[in-house]
C-alpha cells in the first residue's frame, strides 16, 4: 500500500523545490551572468564582456580595501563572538531565579530587527549626544568639547560596527552553544570530578572538546551572517567615513542598485561565493559526520 | 569548613556577575529606547543634562507624533499584512516538502533535504541585485507582492528543515498504524501527522514571521516609497528630515517594534531549539 | 576499621522526597563487596552518590578510612566511581580517557603510561587504545570504565548500576567479570543495583533499602533465609515469598518450601494448607504452581508453590491438594510493624 503512491512524495516537495529553483537558483546564475555583462538598470541590453568587470575591480583600491574590511569585520566579530558567547552560556547552564527574564534580556539583540538595534545604537554612539560619552566625560576620561566621534573617525567607526555587529550575533550563538552545552550528559562532568579535574581542566578539556561539533555551526553560520551582512554598517555609517567601513555586501549595493550598474554589482557580490562554498563544504561534512555517529 | 564555604560562594558571585554583564550590554540598547521614547527633547539635547535621568517631565509627544504625523502605523501594517502572507505560502509550501524529504524519501531526499537547507546560506547580498531585475520584470518594483514573493526563498528553507526534524522524531509506527486503519499516505499526512506536529508548525509560523519583520535589504532594494515600506526599513529611512533625526520618535518606533517579537520569539525559543537539535544532530 | 562509614546519613531533597535517605548507618568491612539493593527510589543512588561526593548530605557523617569526609570533594576522597553509562570521554581514546584521572593529579608522563598498561593488563584491553568509546563493545566499554577506575589505585569503588544498559545476553558474563576483577584487587566496593539476582550473586553483604531506609544488612543467605520484614522477604527471591496476613500474625514461606503431598510427609514438623491449584507454569527445570490455600484463617489467600522438575508428581490444574511447609520454614511477621517475630501459633 505504500509503494502504490510513489509519485506522492515528489508531488509534495515539488512546489517548494520549485520556488527555491526559481527565485533562487536562477538569480543565483543571472548573478554570475550580469557580472560577465555590461548589463545596466534601465536597460535591457546584454553584452558578454568577459572578466572585464573583475579586472576593473581588483584594479581598484578602494575595492580592495573593502575586501580587506570584509575579513577584518568577520574576523573581529566572530572571535568576540565565540569567546562572549562560551562564556554567557556557561553562566546560563544552570537554572537560576529569574532565568527566562534573563533569556528574554539576552536574546533581544537578535531578535529585535537589526535595523532596529542598529538605530538604537546609532543614538547611543552619536558623536554630541552619546551616553558613552558623557559617562567618559564625568570619569575624566576625555574632554568634555573632544567627545569621540564614535562612527565619524576611521578607526572608531570599524570598531563600533564590529561592536555593534557582535552584540548583534551574541544571542544567536549563545543560544546554538547552550544547546550543545545542556546536551552533554550529566555523568561526564560529574565522572571528571571523581577523576579529579578542577573546573577549568573540566571545562577546557572535556566540555568545550564535546561540544566542538555545535561550536563549529555557531561560527560557520555566525561567519556567513557577517561576511555577508550590509545592514548594520548600511545603518550606522553608510560605509563611511570615507568609505573606511565598506565591506563587500554594501560595495555591491552601492554600484548596483544606487548606481545602477548591475554588472558591477553582480561582479562584486560574486566575490561572496568563495566563502560560501567553504562553508557549505563545513556544514556538509559536518553533517555527514553527525550521520555516521 | 570555611574554605568549603569559599570555594563554593566564590563560582555562584562569579557567575551572577557574568550573568549582569550581558544582561545589562545586551539589553541596554533597548531600555535607552525607552527612556528616549519618554524624554522631551529639550531635555535630550541638553548636554549638561544627566542622560540616565528625567530632568524634565516625561513625555507622550513623540509618541503622539509618531503615531500621528508619520507613516509609522502604515508600515507596521504593511509589515503585518505581508507577514501573514508569506507565512501562509511558507506554510503551503514547506509542510508538505518537509514531510516528503523525512518520510517518504530515503536517502536522497535527506540530501535533497539537505540541499534545500543549504540555499538559506546563499545571501541576499549576492541575489538582490538579479532579483531587482526579476522584480521589475514582474512589474512589481515598489509594490509589497515584491517582498512577499521573494521571502519565501529563505523561509522555505529554514522552515522545511525544521520541519523535518519534527517530523522524524513522530514514530513511523503512528503513521503504519494508520494506515494498517485504512487511511492513505496522503490521509496519514492530513489526518495524523499535521495534527501531531501543532507544535511545529507554530514554531514556523513565529519563527517565518519574524525573519520577515526582521529583513532589510530586499525591502531597502525592491521598494522605494514610503507608504508601501515595511518598518525595518521605514524607520531608519523615512523618520529623518533631511539631515535631522528626530530621536524621541525614532526610538520610540524602535521600542514599539523590538518588545513584542521578543516576547514572542522568547515563548517559543524552546522549541525552536528543540527542532534545530533534533534536525542537527539526526 | 571500616573502610566507609555513615552515621545518621539524612538526604532530605526539596521536590517531592523520591530518592531521600533516611538515618542510615553503615559499616562497610575490607576488601568486601557491599550491594545496596532496592527499588527506584529507595535512596540507594543518593546514598552512594552521597559516598562519592557528588550530593551533600542533610545531616549525619560519612567518614572514609576513619576521616569525616563531608566537607572533601569526590577527588579529595580516594574514591574511584563507575557509571550506569560509563561516563567514557567520547572525544578521547580509551588510553586518553585512562590517563585522564592521572594527568589531573599532576602524574608524570612515564608514570602514567606505565600504570595505565597496568590496569589496561588487568582487564586486558591493552589492544584497545587507540579505540574512540563510540567505537567499542558495551562489554568492552565496561572494562575500560573499570580501567579508568582502578588506574588511581583508590581506596574505594563505586559502582551504579554498571550492569543495566547491557543486554540480557553479556549481562552475565559481565557480571562475572567484574567479581572476579574485584576479588582480584581486593579493593573494598560498593555496588548500587535494583536487580535481586545480582544482588544475590556478587555480594558479600546486601543492604536492602526501601524509601530512603535501611531495612537489612547480612550476607546473601542472611537476607534471603531470614529477612527482617515483609519488604526484605517479598523483595528477594523470585517468585516472592508467599505472605499471608491474618488478623494476629503475617506468616510467610517460600514457594520453594512449599511441599506438595508425598515430600510434605518427610518434613519433621510441619504446617499442612489446603491448596486449591488454578494453572501452573513448566520452565523447563522446575515448575511453579499458581494457587490458593483452601480453609482455615488463611482461606482465599493466593500462594505459589515450585517444584523442581526432577521432582515433579504431576499436579493437575484445578485439583485440591494438600501442600505442607517445614516448620522452620516459616516465617513469622508482626502484623502492624511487619516485622520478623518468633514463633507463633497459627489460628486454625
Amino acid at each position: 500500500m505504500i509503494r502504490r503512491q510513489r509519485w506522492l512524495g515528489p508531488v509534495m516537495f515539488m512546489p517548494a523545490i520549485t520556488y527555491i529553483l526559481a527565485l533562487v537558483g536562477v538569480p543565483f546564475l543571472m548573478a554570475f551572468l550580469y557580472s560577465v555583462s555590461d548589463a545596466k538598470v534601465g536597460s535591457v541590453s546584454y553584452h558578454y564582456v568577459g572578466a572585464r568587470n573583475f579586472i576593473s575591480i581588483l584594479h581598484n583600491p578602494a575595492f580592495i580595501r573593502s575586501l580587506k574590511d570584509s575579513f577584518v569585520f568577520t574576523i573581529s566579530s566572530q572571535v568576540l563572538v565565540l569567546i562572549g558567547a562560551n562564556i554567557l552560556a556557561l553562566s546560563l547552564k544552570d537554572a537560576f531565579p529569574g532565568r527566562r527574564f534573563f533569556r528574554f534580556l539576552i536574546l533581544l539583540p537578535w531578535v529585535a530587527p537589526v535595523s532596529i538595534g542598529s538605530l538604537g545604537w546609532k543614538w547611543i554612539l552619536d558623536s554630541l549626544y552619546s551616553v558613552i560619552s558623557w559617562v567618559m566625560v564625568r570619569m575624566h576620561l576625555v574632554n568634555q568639547y573632544d567627545t569621540p566621534m564614535w562612527l565619524g573617525e576611521p578607526k572608531l567607526a570599524m570598531m563600533s560596527v564590529i561592536l555593534v555587529h557582535t552584540w548583534h550575533m551574541l544571542p544567536f550563538a549563545t543560544v546554538i552553544i547552550l544547546a550543545g552545552l545542556t546536551a552533554i550528559p550529566k555523568d561526564i562532568p560529574e565522572a571528571a570530578a571523581v577523576d579529579g579535574a578542577g573546573f577549568l581542566r573540566t571545562t577546557f578539556q572535556i566540555t568545550i572538546p564535546m561540544m566542538l561539533p555545535i561550536i563549529n555551526v555557531a561560527v560557520l553560520f555566525g561567519a556567513i551572517f557577517t561576511f555577508t551582512d550590509m545592514t548594520v554598517i548600511y545603518i550606522l555609517t553608510r560605509g563611511g567615513p570615507y568609505d573606511t567601513t565598506q565591506v563587500i555586501p554594501t560595495e555591491a549595493f552601492f554600484a548596483g542598485i544606487l548606481g545602477s550598474d548591475l554588472a558591477e554589482g553582480a561582479a562584486i557580490s560574486i566575490f561572496l561565493v568563495p566563502l560560501l562554498i567553504v562553508a557549505a563544504y563545513f556544514v556538509l561534512r559536518s553533517a555527514h559526520r553527525a550521520e555516521v555517529t | 569548613m570555611a574554605r568549603r564555604r569559599l570555594t563554593k560562594v566564590l563560582p555562584r558571585i562569579v557567575m551572577w556577575l557574568v550573568r549582569i554583564f550581558f544582561a545589562v550590554v545586551l539589553a541596554f540598547p533597548f531600555y535607552w529606547m525607552l527612556i528616549t521614547t519618554f524624554k522631551r527633547n529639550t531635555d535630550l539635547n541638553n548636554l549638561k543634562n544627566n542622560p540616565f535621568l528625567f530632568n524634565e517631565s516625561p513625555t507622550l509627544d513623540h509618541l503622539k507624533l509618531l503615531f500621528r504625523e508619520t507613516l509609522f502605523p502604515r508600515w507596521v501594517l504593511n509589515t503585518m499584512g505581508a507577514g501573514l502572507l508569506v507565512v501562509i505560502i511558507t506554510l503551503l509550501l514547506a509542510v508538505p516538502a518537509a514531510y516528503a524529504l523525512a518520510r517518504l524519501t530515503g536517502e536522497w531526499g535527506a540530501q535533497l533535504g539537505i540541499g534545500v537547507f543549504l540555499t538559506y546560506l546563499i545571501p541576499p547580498t549576492l541575489l538582490f541585485i538579479p532579483l531587482s531585475k526579476v522584480v521589475s520584470f514582474l512589474g512589481l518594483q515598489d509594490s509589497l507582492w515584491s517582498i512577499i514573493i521573494v521571502y519565501p526563498t529563505f523561509t522555505i528553507p529554514f522552515s522545511t528543515w525544521l520541519l523535518m526534524g519534527f517530523f522524524k522524531s513522530i514514530p513511523r509506527d503512528l503513521e503504519d498504524a494508520a494506515m494498517v486503519d485504512g487511511l492513505t499516505q496522503w490521509g496519514a499526512f492530513v489526518k495524523l501527522m499535521i495534527p501531531m506536529s501543532t507544535s511545529g508548525i507554530l514554531t514556523v509560523v513565529i519563527f517565518a514571521f519574524t525573519l520577515v519583520t526582521q529583513e532589510f535589504v530586499y525591502a531597502l532594494t525592491f521598494i522605494s516609497s514610503a507608504a508601501h515600506q515595511t518598518v525595518g526599513v521605514g524607520v531608519p529611512t523615512f523618520l529623518i528630515r533631511g539631515d535631522v533625526y528626530y530621536w524621541g520618535s525614532l526610538m520610540a518606533a524602535c521600542l514599539i517594534t523590538s518588545l513584542p517579537i521578543g516576547f514572542l520569539y522568547n515563548l517559543f525559543l524552546d522549541r525552536f531549539i528543540e527542532g534545530f537539535t533534533v534536525g542537527a544532530v539526526k | 576499621m571500616a573502610v566507609v562509614e555513615t552515621r545518621k546519613l539524612n538526604k532530605v531533597f526539596k521536590r517531592g522526597n523520591v530518592g531521600a535517605v533516611v538515618n542510615v548507618d553503615l559499616q562497610s568491612r575490607e576488601g568486601e563487596f557491599l550491594v545496596l539493593l532496592g527499588p527506584s527510589g529507595s535512596g540507594k543512588t543518593t546514598l552512594l552518590r552521597m559516598i562519592a561526593g557528588l550530593e551533600e548530605p542533610t545531616s549525619g557523617d560519612i567518614l572514609i578510612g576513619g576521616k569525616v569526609v563531608n566537607d572533601l570533594t569526590p577527588r579529595e576522597r580516594g574514591i574511584a566511581m563507575v557509571f550506569q553509562s560509563y561516563a567514557l570521554y567520547p572525544h578521547l581514546s580509551v588510553f586518553k580517557n585512562i590517563v585522564f584521572p592521572l594527568k589531573a593529579q599532576g602524574v608524570a608522563k612515564e608514570q602514567r603510561q606505565k600504570q595505565a598498561e597496568w590496569a589496561a593488563s588487568l582487564l586486558g584491553i591493552q589492544h584497545l587504545f587507540e579505540r574512540k568509546p563510540r567505537e567499542l563493545s558495551g562489554g568492552e566499554r565496561q572494562r575500560v570504565a573499570l580501567a579508568r577506575a582502578i588506574v588511581r589505585e583508590p581506596s574505594l569503588f563505586l559502582l551504579d548500576e554498571p550492569l543495566s544498559n547491557l543486554d540480557a545476553k553479556l549481562r552475565a558474563s559481565a557480571r562475572e567479570e567484574l567479581e572476579q576483577f574485584q576479588k582480584r584487587i581486593g579493593t573494598t566496593a560498593i555496588y548500587v543495583t535494583h536487580d535481586q539476582v545480582e544482588a544475590m550473586a556478587m555480594g558479600d553483604r546486601v543492604v536492602v533499602m526501601s524509601q530512603g531506609a535501611v531495612r537489612q544488612i547480612g550476607t546473601p543467605a542472611d537476607v534471603y533465609d531470614e529477612p527482617a520484614d515483609t519488604f526484605v522477604a517479598t523483595f528477594l527471591g523470585s517468585p516472592p515469598m508467599n505472605i499471608l496476613a491474618g488478623p494476629d500474625v503475617i506468616v510467610g514461606f517460600r514457594p520453594e518450601h512449599f511441599l506438595p503431598p508425598g515430600v510434605a510427609e518427610r518434613l519433621g514438623d510441619h504446617i499442612s494448607f489446603g491448596f486449591q491449584i488454578s494453572h501452573g507454569e513448566y520452565l523447563g527445570a522446575e515448575r511453579v504452581l499458581y494457587g490458593t490455600i483452601a480453609g482455615g484463617a488463611f482461606d482465599g489467600r493466593k500462594a505459589v508453590s515450585r517444584i523442581p522438575a526432577t521432582h515433579a508428581v504431576a499436579q493437575p490444574d484445578g485439583s485440591l491438594q494438600t501442600f505442607a511447609v517445614a516448620l522452620g520454614d516459616v516465617k513469622f511477621f508482626d502484623p502492624v510493624t511487619e516485622k520478623r517475630t518468633a514463633r507463633r501459633s497459627i489460628p486454625a
